[in-house]
């Protein structure tokens, strides 16, 4: 698959599943337990996101590098209600600067 | 701002005009922020192995920001472009959600709808859902909308042409960017104790899954963690978690 088709599929994807949310009927979307099923569902992908962005090494073996210690330092940044900003910036920066120093 | 100290010194209530631009204004901030982190999407996408003009149509066409850097990290990390797009597709899945909402505040029809449709992302909800009434929840739906894709749109511009001038994006710790802004997405929706199981097993399969299979189908299977989240009883489970 071209990167151009990979991009307009994905983008097709996108809208289509926006637009679903205007004109699905309410009834559908009611059950108790698609509902409960849905709530959960950002948290889970996100979390193995996060997970996979920084444990893993290209070919999906596990490493512990700068990356770690970026999410170490955003996971304390969020703990102190540290902004969005400051979080994403205070983990590039942490990971940035052990790479400096030859670490990670 | 002096609109505001006058109006508190005379004790006198907002009216529905001033009400309207302060909302307004905060759709901008929300724009600004979130702008000035597209930097950070436009330099991962080119650093991926996606053209300047990819990655801007990505920002423009696709608008979800959660599935831009998942598209771009699976394709990074050197997946397939169908595993891509499964990704990207799986985490935009929650705008569908917030348009069950959305749409039943704003009432659009014809191309307004496509348009409000487009534009429902995590912000533009977050700022339309916590207002007081309808009014001004259309009012923070599109300025919030609106200046998001404007300036996320044009960040990301200019961070796919820094990119390339930028060498390794890991040598400003790029790579750790992503993660730490997730975790920060995520974070408020980590209130009760399922939920931090939910986000620690599936991190954990995740990884157990990773070594094995192609990038992108790890966090595809973890998607389990939420669906055994949402099967299981709440016996355990206080009723804060309903809420």
């Amino acid at each position: 698959m071209s990167l151009w088709t990979t991009v307009l599929l994905a983008s097709a994807l996108s809208f289509a599943t926006k637009f679903a949310g205007y004109v699905v009927p309410q009834s559908v979307l009611d059950h108790p337990l698609t509902d409960r099923v849905m709530h959960y569902l950002p948290v889970a992908l996100l979390a193995a996101l996060i997970a996979v962005q920084t444990f893993t090494a290209d070919h999906g073996s596990l490493i512990l590098d700068a990356r770690a210690a970026g999410l170490a330092v955003a996971i304390g940044c969020l703990l102190l209600r540290a902004p969005f900003l400051v979080v994403v910036v205070a983990a590039a920066a942490t990971a940035a600067l052990l790479r400096a120093a030859g670490i990670g | 701002m002096t609109d505001e100290a006058a109006r508190q010194a005379d004790d006198i209530p907002p009216t529905p005009g001033q009400q309207s631009k302060a909302v307004a204004r905060k759709g901008i901030w929300v724009g600004i922020a979130t702008g000035a982190y597209g930097i950070s999407y436009g330099a991962l996408a080119v650093a991926a192995g996606l053209s300047f003009w990819q990655a801007v149509a990505l920002s423009l066409l696709l608008f979800s920001g959660g599935s831009q850097f998942a598209l771009v990290g699976v394709l990074g990390a050197g997946g397939s472009g169908a595993s891509a797009i499964g990704t990207s597709t799986l985490l935009g899945l929650r705008n569908g959600f917030y348009g069950l909402q959305v749409s039943k505040l704003l009432q659009v029809t014809g191309w307004r709808r496509a348009a409000a449709a487009h534009l429902t992302i995590d912000e533009s909800t977050a700022v339309s859902i916590t207002q007081p009434d309808r009014a001004l929840s259309r009012v923070g739906f599109w300025w919030t909308g609106l200046s998001v894709f404007v300036l996320w749109g044009l960040m990301s511009a200019v961070g796919a042409a820094l990119g390339n001038a930028m060498g390794d994006p890991a040598r400003f710790g790029l790579d750790a960017a992503a993660p730490a802004a997730f975790c920060a997405l995520v974070w408020s929706r980590l209130q009760t104790r399922r939920s931090q199981l939910v986000a620690v097993a599936a991190g954990l399969i995740a990884l157990a899954v990773a070594p094995h299979t192609a990038s992108g189908i790890p966090v595809l299977v973890a998607a389990l963690a939420a669906v055994v989240a949402g099967f299981l009883p709440d016996r355990n489970v206080t009723t804060a978690e309903e809420i």
